[in-house]
């Protein structure tokens, strides 16, 4: 691991940029895997094979082309385009927050592809997933706040480098995070957008009309964006290597933990509580960080 | 390699089930018989869907959400009728507005038997749907895809 | 110095002219587009004989100039108290007449005695006001040509008043000038009262209940502003003997604090900051061109303008924080009531004070970084916004309404407009073009110097996101068979300004480098003797995303225009249900249409609950800020 690490360090930009192009899906697909796995244990369910993510977006690439409007797959393919920019940013060393900019916009790129359609279940999972990502917009900003206040720089690789325990500065930003990590993850109670469970009261959301490798696409991108998550989760341990890589697993595992035991919430309940959860607990450790100086 | 066998997802549709088979369909999901074992899901949406499962009888309500359903979903696709009423229109299938079993609407590729249909029988029958939904993809592949239409 | 004489006279004469030439003259149009050339070319002209120089300061002999100033600001005074007695509205009479006796008074208790060493001046700031006045001006002045008959046509009853109209606009891009090149206080004053004036009658143009009543507010509200105003003159020079804008930052900070205040608290009037925002929302009953010319992109900018230029003696007071956080509060607030409106032009305008928000925000913190990131707002901001206004103003008459619920399908009735209207959003909140560039640094510029307010900003932009996205959505969905096309009904003189303004959003973002190395950057040596250094490799990354966006995004579309043939077109999936691809079959056998309706979560964010908070809040601010000054 040590070796690993020495190893990555010494990679110049593009270098890290292709490594997580290349290897992004697999760990995000496999982790996909792990988690429907896991979910099938806590069911009591003996569950499908780890690699089933894979099966599944191999069949999806061999299913024929249906489309509603000539437009649609666009959106899809902007929204893959740009989150794997941003990821390759992110493990780049880059500005966090370009990286976090330019994921809104990968976001925003999926939420037009849902309303593009013009099909009501679409339409209402994309209005939707506006709310959720106005509802984790402000802590996701706050943890590169925080973390600009502790490390003095916005880099990420400065901040992963940063000698003393990120996360004994920045416990309330961390546990904000941890909040709406749940909604990046789409996962109960907070997967109000679409789910990947058991077709819920709007079929699957944002997704209805893309199928085929349209829907592939953006079970990858969603890979790609699960890889890059978990590597802001390993920013605030990054002292230590070993324990940051353990803790953005165990993080992951304790978000299937939260997924399997809640039943979705409202919408109300989720945006307000999102915005008064990064009040309490991120706004006041920015604010108390602030006073520290 | 087989994909489709490896991750076929089901679209259930009642068409006029008394429910019997509904409550089967459901069962064979849960822990006991765990159908996401092979990979299957059960979607909500023609568009990802790979296998179609009816029960009940066809009426003249449920054939056309029936054929809407099945021209949403992408090809290659099968059909699985699930439990007697849907295979033949069962004891249902004098009355006035019963025309049968879905093959009357839609081409049938496996009968699952049985009022109610065992989730055993439905699990197989959608397992042997897997074999044919491989078939029609490799046939598919052979001939060529057709070109776009609108 | 002749060129910003010219500046302020040209448009002065072609306002007489646009008054006196009759009506369906053909020249009108010819003389009409000579000048918005001319008003193109002289502020470009500006920036490049000036791209090296640092600011420049004129002396002018002006006793005549003075006292003719003097008697017009008179004459106003008593053509607004007319107009005020014929409305039987009395607040505006006292407001007037407070106003007046100060001035006067002042004049003939000091008026001899007055020293103004330069009377105009001129520097990297005012060039780039006299940009935006200049090209956007212009622009929306040609975009009036082919809007003013649609306007009349759809509304018989309003008198046709196109002479006065045009006097006004060009009139007030005059006034405009006039405050962006003086460094005479007096004469800023003079032409600032002017602006507020044309902004009355421009917003009273319909001259019915709704539109008087909205007038008359703006008119209230704006000379409560200059009637402040009027005081920070005659205070500032009774203690300093000061009347010049250049002395005033130089004089000690304990004594200028008060006026300068003062200066700031007119300008948030201006600029419609909380708790004087209802004026701008209640003015959208003008006609479109002076939304877009004097709501959004330039006479609210001169507002932020003169904060921006008095901020530097706040600095590091108590009220420059008062100020900050009103700035922050207005950008939140407006932020969050943008969300729960559907009326497409009272969207901009809330999102308009939210930017203003956001620039005097930058100027209470009033850091390198700050400014920095204040100036490109202002730009950014100015091109993209009016973009919008004039094309929610088309939609308004191609549709029949200005409602966003009713702008479903935009893209298929109106295909080339929607595109121009998706430029000027992205410019608005996209990453990686305009607005964002610059929040990226405010970004940074807040958590240096005020935690509160990148927690405010962190909030305020999420709600940005809200309802930009979801307007964004509406217009760009598709939907089964066709569609009426109405866009051939739009004039070219529309088109024309539409082009302009949509080439100069994309420019702007493109040359932002240029535009900061070469304009702000000279501007904040000479404030700050630093400039805030900008991250190159940032810079990189933003011109990668853009780049690849300008070429993967009209090559994607053409390739699944045209190219991509392998798929099999069906309809929406409407639960098995569909009769055809846009009707389902709803209960008792009956054909319902889909329909798509937005989110606008009036319950938490409408405008009656937030509003007052806003306005409370801030109310409380201006005080801790007055009262910080007087001490
Ligand atoms: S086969 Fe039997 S159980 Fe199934 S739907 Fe028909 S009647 Fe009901």
């Amino acid at each position: 691991m040590n070796t690993i690490h020495e190893i990555v360090l010494n990679w110049g930009i593009f270098e890290r940029m292709l490594a997580f192009v290349l290897l992004a899906p697999l760990v995000g697909g496999l982790l996909a895997g792990i988690d429907r796995k896991v979910s099938a244990r806590f069911q009591g369910r003996y569950g499908p094979p780890v690699l089933q993510p894979f099966y599944d977006a191999f069949k999806l690439f061999q299913k024929e082309k249906i489309i509603v409007n000539k437009f649609q797959d666009f959106n899809i393919v902007l929204f893959l385009l740009f989150t794997i920019f941003s990821g390759a940013l992110f493990f780049a060393g880059a500005d966090l927050l370009l990286t976090i900019f330019s994921l809104a916009l990968a976001g925003t790129f999926f939420v037009l592809g849902g309303f593009c359609v013009g099909s009501p279940y679409s339409h209402l999972g994309a209005e939707r997933e506006i709310i959720q990502q106005v509802a984790y917009e402000p802590m996701i900003i706050l943890v590169a706040i925080g973390m600009y206040q502790v490390t003095g720089s916005f880099k990420v690789s400065v901040i992963a480098q940063y000698e003393l325990p990120l996360i004994l500065y920045l416990p309330g930003v961390f546990a904000g995070f941890l909040y709406i990590l749940t909604i990046k993850f789409r996962k109960s109670p907070f997967d109000l957008s679409m789910s990947h469970h058991a077709h819920q009261e709007i079929v699957r959301g944002l997704t209805t009309e893309f199928s085929g490798s349209t829907l592939a696409l953006i079970e990858i991108a969603h890979w790609y964006e699960n890889v890059l998550l978990l590597g802001m989760v390993y920013l605030f341990f990054g002292f230590n290597p070993w324990l940051a890589v353990f803790v953005a697993l165990a993080t992951y595992l304790f978000e299937i933990f939260i997924d399997m035991n809640y039943a979705r919430f409202k919408w109300q309940l989720t945006f307000g509580s999102s915005w008064l959860f990064t009040a309490v607990a991120g706004v006041s450790n920015i604010i108390v960080l602030s006073l520290m100086r | 390699m087989g994909w489709f066998k490896r991750s076929p997802w089901v679209l259930h549709y009642n068409a006029t089930s008394c429910n019997g088979c509904d409550i089967e369909v459901i069962v064979s999901l849960t822990p006991l018989y765990d159908l996401e074992r092979f990979g299957i899901i059960n979607t909500g949406n023609p568009k990802h869907a790979d296998i179609l499962a009816v029960t009940g009888s066809v009426n003249e309500k449920s054939r056309q959400v029936l054929l809407n359903l099945y021209e949403q979903m992408p090809n290659p696709k099968v059909v699985v009728a699930v439990g007697l009423c849907a295979t033949s229109g069962c004891v249902f299938q004098d009355c006035y507005n019963v025309l049968g079993g879905v093959d009357k609407v839609l081409p049938v590729d496996v009968y699952v038997p049985g009022c109610a249909a065992r989730p055993e029988s439905i699990i197989d029958g959608i397992l042997k749907a897997c074999e044919i939904l491989e078939e029609k993809y490799s046939q598919r592949k052979k001939t060529g895809y057709p070109a776009a239409k609108e | 110095m002749s060129v910003l004489i010219f500046l302020i006279v040209f448009p002065l004469v072609i306002s007489l002219l646009a008054l006196v030439l009759p009506r369906g003259f053909h020249i009108r149009k010819t003389i009409g587009t000579a000048a918005n050339v001319v008003l193109c070319a002289v502020p470009i002209y500006l920036l490049v004989a000036n791209l090296d120089q640092g600011p420049s300061y004129f002396r002018l002999e002006s006793g005549f100039v003075d006292i003719l100033i003097f008697l017009l600001e008179v004459l106003i005074a008593g053509y607004l108290i007319y107009l005020s007695v014929r409305a039987k509205r009395y607040l505006p009479v006292v407001l007037v007449l407070i106003q007046m006796s100060m001035m006067i008074g002042f004049e003939f208790a000091y008026g001899h005695s007055i020293q103004v060493e330069h009377a105009l001046f001129m520097d990297k700031f005012s060039i780039i006001m006299a940009l935006i006045v200049g090209i956007i001006g212009s622009a929306i002045c040609l975009y009036g040509f082919g809007y003013m008959p649609e306007y009349h046509e759809h509304h018989p009853e309003v008198k046709d008043r196109r002479n006065y109209f045009g006097f006004l606009m060009y009139l007030f891009l005059s006034a405009m000038f006039g405050i962006i090149f003086s460094n005479n206080l007096l004469w800023l004053f003079f032409f600032w009262e002017v602006t507020t004036l044309c902004s009355f009658l421009l917003i009273g143009y319909r001259d019915d209940k709704a539109s008087q009543d909205s007038a008359f507010r703006a008119l209230n509200m704006n000379l409560i502003g200059g009637v402040v105003f009027a005081f920070g003159i005659v205070y500032l020079f009774v203690t300093t003997q000061t009347m010049e804008l250049d002395k005033l930052l130089l004089l000690d900070q304990g004594t200028v604090l008060l006026p300068a205040v003062c200066f700031a608290f007119a300008g948030l009037a201006k600029s419609a900051q909380f708790p004087f925002s209802s004026w701008l929302t209640g003015a959208m009953v003008a006609p479109t061109p002076v939304s877009a010319l004097l709501h959004s992109s330039t006479m609210v900018k001169a507002g932020v303008y003169l904060i921006l230029r008095v901020s530097p003696v706040m600095d590091n007071t108590v009220a420059a924080q008062m100020l900050t956080l009103i700035g922050g509060v207005s950008f939140l607030v407006t932020a969050l009531i943008a969300i729960s409106q559907s009326n497409a032009k009272k969207v901009l305008a809330y999102s308009t004070i939210s930017n203003l928000g956001l620039i005097v925000a930058c100027a209470g913190v009033n850091t390198p970084a700050a400014v920095w990131s204040a100036l490109l707002l202002i730009i950014f901001h100015a091109v993209a916004k009016s973009l919008l206004f004039l094309c929610v103003g088309i939609i308004e008459y191609k549709l029949g309404s200005r409602d966003i619920e009713d702008m479903d399908f935009l893209i298929m009735r109106l295909p080339k407009l929607t595109a121009v209207m998706m430029i000027g959003m992205a410019g608005m909140f996209l990453a990686p073009f305009g607005m964002i560039i610059s929040k990226f640094v405010t970004l940074k510029a807040f958590i240096d110097g005020n935690p509160a307010m990148a927690i405010i900003l962190a909030y305020g932009s999420a709600a940005t996101i809200f309802f930009w996205t979801k307007w964004m959505g509406k217009i760009i969905s598709i939907r089964h068979g066709e569609a009426e096309v109405v866009e051939h009904t739009v004039s070219t003189w529309e088109w024309i300004t539409l082009g302009i303004l949509a080439v100069a959003t994309v420019a702007v973002c493109l040359a932002f480098p240029f535009i900061s190395i070469h304009v702000i950057d000279p501007y904040i040596m000479e404030l700050f003797n630093t400039a805030p250094v900008i991250d190159m490799f940032n810079v990189l990354v933003v011109f990668a995303i853009m780049f690849s966006l300008l070429i993967i995004l009209p090559l994607g579309l053409f390739y699944y225009a045209f190219i991509n043939k392998h798929y099999k077109r069906v309809g929406t999936y409407l639960g098995g249900a569909n009769v055809s691809n846009i009707t389902f079959e709803g209960a008792m056998d009956s054909t319902q249409p889909i329909q798509l309706k937005n989110y606008y979560l009036e319950k938490y964010f409408g405008e009656e609950r937030l509003f007052y908070v806003g306005v409370f809040v801030s109310l409380t601010l201006i005080f801790i800020m007055f009262g910080v000054a007087a001490i």
